[in-house]
This record gives structure tokens, sequence and C-alpha cells, in this order.
């Protein structure tokens, strides 16, 4: 272990806020005095992923607001670690800020320290090393039931030997609030989400969606600013699920409170968030809107993990201004815009989206133009699928939309495939 | 219905494989269980032995009104009854049985068989009467042949609950002197309260250790929870025979520790008999409170806390009642357990701390006296049946969870 962590006094003065310079300089200093640990080694690799919102939102060429301490952030996580066996790190260096109001959604593959950072807010979990403030004060060692904090989980964890209206009780009775109050709040709170008729059932006589709503009526019935909610939609069928995705959205938006939502379900994220981090591998990759996120993703991961995507891999044959031309591995060049590229002759991936390459496109359009063949057509109601072998790869998806009639393709018939410059993302990988 | 009588075809040959796959087991049940412990419980109200020794003076005395005493027939059939039982050799059960209700009354048979086996013919009622005149001469063995003769008997139940008939049939509590089985009962059942009590305030940390501690650690915690279970009653018994008796280890280590001076008692009295038991049911308690515990999803203590409510209040409000169907469980299970105990308090009690089940080993085995006996054994089986039934209405048997 020795190096890995810095735990020495230096350590609390934490990296200068979210600048990438003196982040890596700070980083390069502890290296010396220590050794450069595994861990760091890596992320010394790629900057990146370890200052994830950071480099994105200039990467990006827009600037994220909110990004540095304009006093308006309700949670800080100041360079915060998790390890649960002192051997691996679950949460590598967190620096996150969290917006008064704003609908914040933690997103990734399982194990990638989504909940984790979740489970570090809500209290069960300490930090490792960093800070985690609330309204700008430290909570990182503030036991759970001090914070005020509202949290909904994966199971609902209805309390099951209390009806819905005790259950709703419990965290008022903390409070020591009086019986009327006590009464009129639980009203109010069943209300909310439209189970007045239940407060005397038990959650097992409640359906899944209805112990949800309880769940939610339950985390939000002490008015806390700050709402938590650990993949709650998880256990629902799928209609319903995107009917409780817009009920929690209108909740957020009429109670004015600050929701931090974890899942794994990309189109849950995109339909809920007013910002989505990506979580992989212990590391935020990018922190961004969820329209930010879908047409300018920042890595590879990014790319793939959010939406459907064609991917080509190729070296960067040249690098100007506005654009690069990469040369994919089966040798044809392609004109892409460049996100995150190392310079000339650095692999790159090539990220396309299947609705952004078109068939049979006018000749002077597109700057990539090039020959295919048809292999596969998927037929899905409003738009069809169309699977194309060009450029070396035999698994390159097309969307054609089916809005003026099915396109009428067969399998083996040539074709040609064409996309936009700024439509191919050359990410590093 | 032909719906119906065609399901029933369709499920016949799946019935009659299920019927045949428990059949062994109901057998065997039956057979070795529940037939011998029904029988046993029958002899409580069951006694033939004595009417069929006195065939004669059964059917006689059913002529007397039980005023004064019977005349001359009852006299004379019981003479031929105790003649043919002087030669049967039978004359010793005719006074064995007379004497549970009338002391002394066994020898004062035996002497009197003796005396008819020689007289050649009658009057039997005065001969009677010159042989022992406070037993012929006085009406109470006559009560006692009159209602005894009969098949069926409640006195093995009303003696074990410490009543008996008076001459006129009339139910009435044995005297003080010779009324011991309500303390006995009442003694049974506050040891195994007691036990149960111990068991639970030292299994329920326990418990919650196992289903919360991880794995690997819960396992090896488990085994030593397991360990003493696997081990034989007698020898866990008499381990603490060795531990608690007055140089035994338990008292050397005070002594040499200099915290005592003198010996002190810690066996053969109530101490020791709790302690042990508790010791030998913790796991019966410890493993279904387990068993519900590790059903618990920390979700809910987290939910109680994220909701506000400190550790001690959360556990208290949120964790604890889920777990009470298995202290219900966990305590049912080691409090019928304990009315039951025989070795325990028979090794490491004193005598006063002898519970229901030494009395029907004594009765069984020491004075053959298979009545009291049974009567006993199915007074305790009523006991813990009720118990039961008490506990089904306050909490409810199928929240009981075993595992």
């Amino acid at each position: 272990m020795a190096g890995h962590v810095p735990y020495d006094a230096r350590a609390n003065e934490g990296p200068p806020q979210c600048l990438l310079r003196g982040y890596l300089l700070w980083l390069w200093k502890i290296g010396c005095r220590h050794g450069v640990s595994q861990m760091e080694a890596r992320s010394l690799d790629r900057p990146m992923s370890a200052q994830g919102q950071a480099v994105s939102g200039k990467l990006d060429g827009q600037e994220l607001d909110g990004q540095r301490g304009d006093g308006k952030a309700l949670v800080r996580f100041k360079d915060v670690q998790k390890s649960y066996d002192g051997e691996t790190l679950v949460v590598k260096r967190l620096s996150l800020d969290i917006r008064q109001g704003e609908f914040l959604t933690l997103l990734g593959p399982s194990g990638s320290g989504k909940t984790t950072t979740l489970m570090m807010l809500a209290g069960f979990e300490t930090p490792t090393h960093g800070e985690i403030e609330l309204n700008g004060s430290s909570i990182t060692h503030m036991p759970p039931e001090k914070r005020n904090i509202g949290m909904v989980f994966q199971n609902y964890a209805l309390f099951p030997h209390m009806t819905v209206a005790e259950n709703l009780s419990f965290p008022l009775e903390v409070r020591k609030y009086n019986k009327a109050e006590i009464q009129a709040r639980i009203r109010k709170s069943l209300e909310m989400v439209r189970l007045d008729a239940f407060a005397n059932r038990r959650p097992g006589q409640l359906s899944g969606g209805q112990q949800q709503r309880v769940a939610l009526a339950r985390a939000l019935v002490f008015e806390p600013e700050l709402v938590l909610m650990d993949e709650p939609l998880g256990a629902l069928d799928k209609q319903l699920r995107e009917h409780m995705q817009i009920e929690i959205r209108h909740l957020h938006q009429s109670l004015g409170i600050t929701v931090v939502y974890v899942t794994h379900d990309q189109s849950e994220a995109l339909t809920m968030s007013d910002r989505i981090a990506v979580f992989n591998d212990g590391i935020i990759h990018q922190l961004a809107s969820p329209s930010e996120l879908y047409e300018r993703p920042s890595n590879a991961f990014v790319a793939q993990f959010i939406g459907e995507n064609n991917r080509l891999h190729g070296k960067v044959a040249q690098l100007n201004g506005q654009g690069c031309t990469v040369e994919l591995s089966a040798g044809f060049n392609v004109q892409a815009l460049p996100v995150n590229v190392d310079g000339q002759g650095s692999p790159v991936t090539l990220s396309l989206r299947p609705e952004r390459l078109k068939l049979d496109p006018q000749d002077g359009t597109m700057p990539n133009l090039f020959n295919g063949e048809v292999v596969e057509l998927i037929y899905l109601g409003d738009h069809t699928r169309v699977r194309v072998a060009a450029c070396g790869a035999d698994d390159l998806i097309v969307k054609v939309p089916n809005s003026e009639g099915v396109p009428a393709y067969q399998p083996g018939q040539p074709v040609r495939i064409g996309w936009r410059l700024e439509d191919c993302r050359a990410l590093a990988s | 219905m032909p719906l119906k009588v065609a399901l029933k075809r369709a499920e016949r040959s799946r019935n009659l494989r299920a019927l045949a796959l428990i059949a062994p087991l109901f057998l065997f049940i039956v057979l070795t269980f529940a037939a011998p412990i029904g029988m046993l419980l029958f002899r409580a109200v069951y006694d033939p032995d004595l009417g069929r020794n006195l065939p004669a003076t059964t059917e006689a005395i059913q002529s007397w009104n039980g005023e004064g005493l019977p005349d001359e027939t009852v006299y004379a059939a019981l003479a031929a009854d105790l003649k043919a039982a002087q030669e049967n050799k039978t004359a010793g059960q005719i006074g064995k049985r007379l004497n549970y209700e009338m002391s002394g009354t066994r020898s004062k048979i035996l002497a009197t068989a003796r005396m008819v086996a020689k007289l050649e013919s009658g009057p039997y009622k005065e001969a009677f009467i010159k042989q022992d005149q406070r037993i012929w001469g006085q009406p109470d063995v006559w009560h006692i042949l009159k209602r005894e003769t009969k098949p069926f008997t409640g006195y093995y139940l009303l003696a074990s609950l410490d009543h008996q008939f008076d001459g006129n049939g009339n139910i009435v509590k044995t005297s003080p002197d010779q009324a011991i089985f309500i303390d006995i009962f009442i003694r049974t059942l506050w040891i195994a309260f007691l036990v149960t009590i111990f068991t639970l305030l030292l299994g329920y940390p326990i418990a919650y250790l196992l289903a919360s501690l991880p794995t690997s650690t819960s396992n090896l915690l488990m085994i030593l929870v397991l360990v003493p279970f696997w081990t034989s009653l007698l020898v866990r018994t008499t381990a603490w025979v060795v531990l608690l008796q007055t140089n035994g280890v338990i008292n050397d280590a005070l002594i040499w520790l200099g915290i005592l001076h003198d010996r002190i008692q810690l066996i053969f009295n109530r101490g020791g008999t709790v302690l042990a038991m508790t010791h030998i049911q913790l796991p019966f308690t410890i493993l279904p409170i387990y068993s519900v515990m590790k059903t618990i999803s920390p979700s809910y203590m987290r939910a109680a806390r994220s909701l506000g409510g400190g550790p001690f209040y959360s556990f208290w409000r949120i964790y604890f009642p889920q777990t009470v169907p298995g202290i219900g469980a966990g305590c049912l299970l080691t409090f019928i357990l304990s009315l039951g105990y025989y070795i325990t308090p028979a090794l490491v009690g004193g005598p006063a701390d002898q519970m229901i089940s030494y009395f029907v080993a004594l009765y069984t085995n020491t004075e053959l006296n298979w009545g009291m006996a049974s009567a006993l054994g199915g007074l305790l089986l009523a006991m813990t049946l009720i118990l039961y039934v008490v506990y089904n209405r306050l909490v409810g048997i199928d929240k009981v969870k075993l595992g």
C-alpha cells in the first residue's frame, strides 16, 4: 500500500479545484514523494478520466457552469476515494458538484462505483479519503440520520410490519412533530402520490408500483432538500417504469428539490436528468446534459454506453484545425471530428450513430462515402435497421426511417454508405 | 359434472403416487410414535385390571346403593374372587391397586386372601369383619371397589392434579401432605420459563452477530454454536457436573484466585439446573432467530437511519419487530423442550428441582404405576398444547419461522 493513497497532512489540502494543470502538478508532486502507484499511474495515463467533468467541459468547447464552486453547489465531493478491501478503489478520486435544484443521474454499468458514491452521500459508507460537503459544511463523518437526506431504495425498503401511514409517520415521529401535523403531512404526501386510499394497507398488500410511490412519499414527507434514489424503478415492468419516470420528474419540478438518481438504464437517465454523470471503473467519464452526452460523447466509453454506436478503429493520419483524417485498419481514409486525439499516429476509435449514417446519399453532400453491401434487414415498425458491410467492417448498423415507406433493399445488394464529418467522432482508444 | 370426473381421473394417478411416497414415513410414525403414545396416554383413564381380577365382585357390587355396608352376596362374591386370586397369585395386584387409594391396604388384602382360601363356606361378611374390622367393617373400601372395578377411571388424572374422590364420589382435594403434583407442574413451568428467558437474552445478540457478520466469519461462529448441539446431552450435563461440583473446576478456580474462601454450592440446586439447561437449549433459541434475521434486508435499517432514526431507535422500531416471529419460534421451541427435561435436572438438580418428567420416569420404572405415569405425561402434553394454542391466538403460529 505504500504510496497508494496519500494519507498525510498535504492530502487534506486537496488539489486546486478543478484545474487540470494544477491537479496534474499536485499528482506529480505526490508521485515524486511516494513513488507513483499503479492506480495513479493509470490515472496519469488517462487524465481525461481522472478529471472527468472539467476535461470534458473544456474539450467540448463548452463551459459547464456551476463547476467552479460559485456557491450554488448543494453537495460537493472533494477528491473522494473509497476502497472496501484496502486493495482496490471502487471510487477513484471523485470530485463532483451537485447544484441546488438539479436532477443529477449517476449512470454506469454495475460495479462502476455509482452506488458507492450514493451510499457515501447518504452516510452508509465512509470515504477512505476526501471530503463530502452539504451546504458548505462537511458531512463526511456525520451519521446518516443527522444528514436530513431523503432516500428511495432499490427494493423500496418499506417497513413490512407497519402500514403505509405508519411508514410515513416514522420520519415525522423521529423529528418530534405533533400528532395533528403528522396526520396532515401524511395525508398531503399520500395525495401527492395519489395513494390516499391506501393509508392503512401493509406494504405487502400493495402492487410494485404502489410500493414504489409509497417509498417516494416516505422519502419526501419530511421535506428534505436532497433526495437520493438508488435504482428505484428497477423492479417495475417497462410500462410502469416509463410512467414513474415522468411522475418522478414532475415531482422534482414541482417540489424544487435536488435529486441524485442512480441507474444503469441509459434511456431512464436520458429521460429524467438535467445532468448525467457517466461512471465506469470508479471514475466519472463525462458529466453533461443528456443531449450533450448523446451528441458529443467525449470518449469511447461514453459513446459506447449512451445510445447505439458503430465503431471503426484506425490511426490518425493527418490532423488539422477542424478535422482529421483517420486511416482505418482496412486501409480506408475517413474524415472525422477530432474529440480527444493524442496527435498524429495515435490509435483512435471512430464513433458513428446509426441514425446519422445515410444509404445512397446524393453525391457531393457527404465527405465520407464508401461502397458496401447490405447484409441484413430488420424491420422494427417505425424504422428498419440495415446491417451493412463496408470499410472493412461487416456490422455497420444504419437506421433507415420508415416515414416514407419501407426501404427497398435486399440482402446482398451493393449500396453506398456515407456520413458527415461532424457525425464521426474520433476518440482516443 | 363430466369435467370434474375427468379432472379426478386425470389427477388420480398423481395422487396415488404422492400417497405411495409418503406412505412409509406415515406408517413408521403411526406404528412407532402415534400408536404407542396414544396407547400409553389411554392408560391414564383405562385400567381394567381390578375388574378383571375381581369379576364376581364387579357384578355383585352394582346392587349396593353405597349406604352402610354391602350385604352378604357382595362379601361372598369378593370371597370367591379372592380365593381365585390366591390360586392365581393375583392378590398382590389387587392389593397394590387398592393401596394407591388407601395406604396400608395391600398387606390387609393379602392377609384376607390367605384367610378366605381356608374358608369352606359363609357367612363371609362376618368372617371378613372379624378378620379386619378397620377395612371390611367400613364403607370406604367398598366405595373404591365399586368405582374402580369399572374399566375407565378418573383416579390417575385427579391424583395428578392433587385431587381424589371421597366416599360419596365427590371430587375433593388431596390432603396437603400428599399433594405434590401441582407444585411440580408449577415448578416445571417456572424452570422452563427461566431457561427460555435466559436463552433469549443470551442468544439474541449472538443471532444478530451471526446474521450481520460476513459469511466467512459467521460460518466459524455458527460452528461454535452448533458444536454443543452435536454433543450428547448426557456428556454436556456431566461436563456441567464436573464444572459445578463443590470440588469442581469453578470452585477450585475461585478459591485459587482468592475470590472465595469457602466453597459454595453450585450444583444440586435451582441455579445449577437452570444454568445447565440454558446452555443446552441455547442453539434451539438461536437458530430460529438467526434464520429470521438472515432474511431481514439490511436496507430496512438503512432506510430507518436515512429517515432520521438513531441506531438504537431504528433497531427497536424497525429491526426488532421483524425478528418477533423468530423469537416466538425459538422461545416456543425451547420452552416446550424444557418442559420435558429429565436427565439434566436429575443429574444437576437437587430434590426440589425435579421436573414432571422425573416423576413420569419414577412411576414407569420404579413404581410400575403406568396409570400415574400416563396421567402425568398426558397432562404435560395437554399443557404444551394449551400454550401452543394461546401462543397461536396471541402471535399466530403462521408467523413462526423455523428456517
